[in-house]
């Protein structure tokens, strides 16, 4: 029997066009690869086997007809439980929403299941999206698939771990500060944070209005832009979509290296950091200088001060976005309330977890009367820049290069001061914060065995280049042809 | 030592419902009456992941009601995120306008016993409507409360007037004023009962020519011109004497008890109201191009100051009547239909303010359409009464039958016999019928005590059941009794 | 010692307005992780930001809007669905009281 499971999405879509694999064939391989190995990696919150099936079953007929929906019909995915989707329980992995079946479904599904793609189930992630190891699940923890002691990363460590560790050929997640590329970067996948706007937030389940991006987990760059490329584009019911026209992203993977100015920013490379991830970059630099870069370095001066304007905005717009979890209108409430002030009260605080409560009272707190100008107000003008670090920056390169995060995958309950938590974004956040692209591949591996990424961070919609670095980087190294062994 | 004197000082809020179609944020109809929760969608539910995209009418509305408050309109404005929890607002923030409003510094002619004043209009913004909840028994008595999304999500407008305003029947004058613009604009419907146009007053008291403010008390739940008046003469009147008893006045919001005549204290915490505004991520910013404007300023219809002022002009109205038949853009149009039809403006003029208005459930654009007097129907019954045809008396008879069969004024009156009797030989024997068996009336005329001519005139339109001509009576009554002396 | 960040009343006050019980160990907790991490927060000081516009969106954007459209609800029953609590067609919420 020709293997089913280990491929790429290209690889997959490929042996559907020569038949020499069906969607039902590849999704029942996946299916018995969740029942086997999920257990050890709780990447998923919901196994949606049925609809699955229903929806490959479909997918061979197109193809037998010689009508597939798209290069992505029946190519089986993996989504973070903080998209929405119709008919299936969406949790955000918070007990306040463990009952939530949404009615309707994120314009990212609706744009994936016309795309014929077939979604395997919903996948673990830190509650709310407010996390950098999936610990902060309300349900339980995801391991990485490299190391079972240790964390993922997160927020979209299920997603992350579930496509490293093929129980998915591909997957979504969402980032707000990182939370695509470092859990990429902590499970060896590629990860990319589209430009804000880049992608409908539509029935993304809002943690930071102005910052939150869904974007694609895959094994290979390919397979991120051909996902990108169903999902991206303007959609009228997000006002912050734009409208700025969609280009061929697998057609600009073709686009050489040779002659493209590569930043390194000076502030990325810490004392402290580990010195494995710090070396792993530096042979990715060369590697890309070989391919005909031309490298420069480059500062972003205020970039030690975004990780602070991060922990306000953020916090302050979840506050805000999280008000509507009161018990009323779904979810859960707390038993026996006497009046609406004690509902309003105990299903808040046992229904979140320790890290969102935190960030809800440092967001209330940092809007409220007396406090908004010196905190969110300031952190919007440090925000202004941050912002412009990058524009000058992009002044004189087209890409910038630099590790993802600081340090490879830690173990769980390593991390338990807060703060020692969110140093893990540095690197991520300020690209949030400026709304860029951007993209983690790995990049080569500890003694230990453990992947490294590489951040690639791009002008506003200009994913292409990003994508096709990432492409000739990819092409001429082996770490993403390197699996981890669960078996 | 005498009593000090106070000066009210008011300040008016409205919230006006806009008549757009779909809702300020996403495409539910915003229609009235629906059955419970028949009219949401996820995102005027608030559901997890939604996001609100303007309805471009509204912002229409606003600007022309803002062009027409005259009213600064900002170049850019965005939105922000009100915070505040209850279970009607399904976000637990609402979607409203702070510090950069639509428009800003406006102003609105009052008129108060015949003297216009200028009440300034300090903003205009948009928002959000919340939902509805109904009490399993009364608010203070309910174990539960149930909650209908339907009216979530339906555009509103606020328009915040200045402390400009001196005194209850100015407060209330002012708002038949803004009402008669937002009907004229076509924005709002006006209606006060269904909650379209709703109004919160701000009041307070201060030692006559004192330039400071004193405390100021906010009353909601006054939902009828009449009940703004009351309430506000109320509250003056207790905040008055409570001042005059070396009492200091509470910063409070008191809710307008209509039935019991007296405005009650919510006695909610101040420290609760921290709304914690910030601009709302979701949206982006407004800018509001002067081409835009200009467009819309080209939409603006006749607005109800002007049409007074025409009115008055052109027809030689008194400004009472003026005043009275522009309130509503389609009583005014109703009665320019019938002067097109009837040329004598001050005779439709009465006719339109006593007997329609009588007859009409309200002067609304509804209750004008549902009129089952058409104006072309009035005007021939107007020239019947000059052609002689029937007295105005009977007229009035007439009029009222027109009002509840729909029948047109001939059909009526051939139908009743109510044609006026006319004929010199008949009326000339009731005439003298009547002044024989008055016989001290008759020497009461001749002894120059000219007002029995009117009691003679009653009897003979007793005798004829109205239907005689007033005129011929008149005359040949006079002829007889000049005759006989 | 430097003077907290933020003081428990203050932990309460912002409790109270998020509307979150918080249990007196979670509010000795709280208080002293927020102080930590509003500590941190602070080197944003160190910036002069007084001539510096504020960001709200890294991409800018003005004037999108929708046409004045009537689009289908959803049913009533899916949207009741996920209630906690309902009476007929209503969601249904405890006894209200003003704080």
């Amino acid at each position: 029997m020709p293997r089913m499971t280990g491929l790429t999405i290209p690889e997959v879509a490929a042996r559907y066009r020569s038949g020499a694999a069906t969607p039902t064939q590849v999704v029942e391989a996946y299916l018995r690869r969740i029942e086997a190995l999920d257990p050890k990696l709780r990447a998923y919150v919901t196994v949606t086997r049925e609809s699955a099936l229903a929806r490959a079953e479909a997918a061979n007929r197109r193809l037998k007809a010689g009508t597939p929906a798209g290069p992505l019909d029946g190519i089986p995915l993996a989504i973070k439980d903080v998209i929405c989707t119709k008919g299936v329980r969406t949790t955000c992995s918070s007990k306040i929403l463990e009952t939530f079946v949404p009615p309707y479904d994120a314009s990212v599904i609706t744009r994936l299941t016309a795309a014929g793609v077939v979604m395997l189930g919903k996948t673990n992630m830190d509650e709310f999206a407010m996390g950098s190891s999936t610990e902060n699940s309300a349900f339980f923890p995801t391991r990485n698939p490299w190391d079972l002691t240790r964390v993922p990363g997160g927020s979209s460590g299920g997603s992350a771990a579930a496509v490293a560790a093929d129980l998915a050929a591909g997957g979504l997640g969402s980032d707000t500060g990182g939370s695509i590329r470092q859990p990429a970067a902590f499970c060896g996948t590629v990860g990319l944070k589209p430009t804000y706007g880049r992608v409908s937030r539509y029935g993304l389940v809002a943690f930071a209005s102005s910052l939150d991006q869904i974007g694609p987990f895959a094994r290979d760059v390919r397979g991120a832009a051909m996902l990108l490329q169903a999902i991206a584009g303007h959609d009228p019911l997000d006002s912050t979509s734009t409208d700025v026209p969609v280009p061929d992203y697998e057609a600009a993977l073709g686009q050489s290296v040779e002659g493209r100015r590569v930043g390194i920013p000076n502030e990325y490379f810490i004392e402290g950091m580990d010195p494995e991830v710090e070396q792993a970059v530096w042979v990715a630099i060369e590697v890309l200088k070989g391919l005909g870069a031309r490298i420069e370095k480059v500062s972003l001066p205020h970039t030690d001060y975004a990780l602070a304007a991060y922990y306000l905005i953020a916090p302050a717009e979840a506050s805000s976005n999280l008000a509507r979890y009161d018990g009323v209108k779904y979810g859960y409430r707390a038993p026996g309330n006497k009046d609406l002030i004690q509902m309003y009260g105990r299903t808040r605080a046992e229904g979140f977890g320790a890290e969102v409560k935190r960030r809800i009272m440092l967001g209330t707190y940092a809007l409220s009367a007396g406090y908004y100008e010196a905190y969110y107000g300031k952190a919007q003008r440090v925000r202004t820049l941050v912002r412009r670090d990058f524009q000058q920056a992009f002044e004189r390169v087209d890409l910038l290069a630099c590790p993802t995060a600081p340090t490879v995958a830690f173990k769980l309950a390593e991390k338990e001061d807060p703060l020692q938590m969110y140093l893990c974004d540095i690197f991520t956040i300020p690209v949030n914060l400026a709304g860029l692209p951007g993209l983690s591949l790995p990049c080569g591996f500890t003694q230990g065995g453990l992947p490294i990424g590489l951040q690639l961070i791009g002008k506003p919609f200009d994913e292409s280049t990003l994508l096709s670095a990432a492409y000739a980087y990819e092409r001429a190294t082996p770490w993403h042809r390197r699996v981890p062994e669960l078996a | 030592m005498t009593a000090t004197e106070y000066e009210v000082i008011i300040g008016l809020e409205v919230h006006a419902q806009l008549l757009t179609r779909s809702k300020m944020f996403c495409g539910c109809p915003t229609a009235f009456g629906g059955a419970p929760n028949s009219q949401t969608c996820p995102v005027c539910q608030g559901m997890p992941g939604v996001l609100p995209v303007i309805n471009r009418r509204a912002i229409e509305f606003g600007i022309r009601t803002a062009l027409a408050l005259d009213c600064t309109i900002n170049a850019g404005c965005r939105f922000a995120r009100k915070h505040y929890y209850y279970p009607d607002m399904p976000k637990n923030f609402q979607i409203s306008q702070y510090e950069e409003p639509l428009a800003v510094e406006g102003w609105l002619s009052v008129e108060v016993n015949g003297t216009a004043r200028r009440v300034g209009i300090q903003r205009l913004h948009l928002e959000e409507d919340v939902g509805k909840l109904i009490h399993e028994g009364t608010l203070e008595t309910a174990r539960a409360s149930l909650v209908d999304f339907n009216r979530s999500g339906v555009p509103l407008m606020e328009i915040v007037s200045k402390p400009d305003v001196r005194s209850a029947e100015e407060a209330a004058a002012y708002l038949r004023a803004l009402r008669a613009i937002l009907i004229y604009l076509g924005v709002c419907d006006g209606n006060m009962e269904e909650g379209s146009f709703r109004c919160d007053a701000n009041i307070s008291l201060r030692p006559k020519g004192s330039t400071e403010y004193g405390v100021k008390v906010e009353i909601k739940n006054m939902n009828s011109f009449k009940n703004v008046q009351r309430a506000l003469e109320f509250e003056a009147q207790r905040q008055a004497k409570a001042l005059a008893a070396g009492e200091r006045i509470v910063q409070e919001t008191r809710l307008w008890e209509a039935d019991k005549d007296y405005t009650l204290s919510m006695r909610s915490k101040e420290y609760a109201h921290d709304y914690r505004y910030f601009p709302e991520p979701d949206l982006v910013p407004l800018r509001v191009e002067q081409r835009w404007v200009d467009r819309l300023r080209t939409t603006l219809p006749e607005l109800p100051g002007e049409r007074r002022q025409r009115f008055v002009a052109r027809y030689g109205l008194p400004a009472y009547d003026a005043d009275l038949l522009t309130q509503s853009r389609a009583l005014a149009d109703y009665y320019e239909a019938v002067v097109r039809e009837y040329a004598k403006p001050k005779v439709v003029s009465n006719w339109v303010m006593s007997e329609l208005l009588r007859e009409l459930p309200g002067d609304d654009e509804a209750a004008i359409a549902r009129c089952p007097v058409p104006p072309l129907n009035l005007a021939r019954l107007l020239a019947l009464i000059d052609n002689g045809t029937i007295s105005g008396k009977i007229a009035k008879d007439v009029f009222e039958k027109m009002y509840r069969s729909g029948e047109d004024a001939e059909a009526i009156v051939k139908r009743e016999g109510l044609r006026q009797l006319a004929d010199v030989d008949v009326l000339g024997s009731v005439v003298d019928q009547v002044l024989g068996a008055n016989a001290g009336a008759v020497a009461d005329w001749r002894k120059g005590k000219k007002q029995s001519l009117g009691f003679l005139v009653g009897q003979v339109m007793k005798a004829t059941q109205g239907k005689a001509n007033p005129a011929l009576v008149n005359q040949l009554l006079l002829e007889r009794l000049s005759k006989g002396s | 010692m430097a003077e907290p960040k933020i003081t428990l009343a203050e932990v309460e006050h912002v409790a109270r307005l998020a509307r979150l019980d918080l249990s007196q160990a979670e509010k000795e907790r709280m208080r002293s992780q927020l102080d930590a991490i509003l500590t941190y927060i602070d080197k944003l000081r160190q910036l002069d930001t007084d001539n510096v516009e504020p960001t709200s969106h890294a991409i800018p954007m003005v004037n999108v809007m929708r046409e004045d459209e009537v689009r289908p609800c959803l049913p009533t029953e899916a949207m009741l669905a996920n209630a906690p609590e309902r009476a007929s067609d209503f969601f249904r919420v405890p006894r209200i009281i003003e704080e």
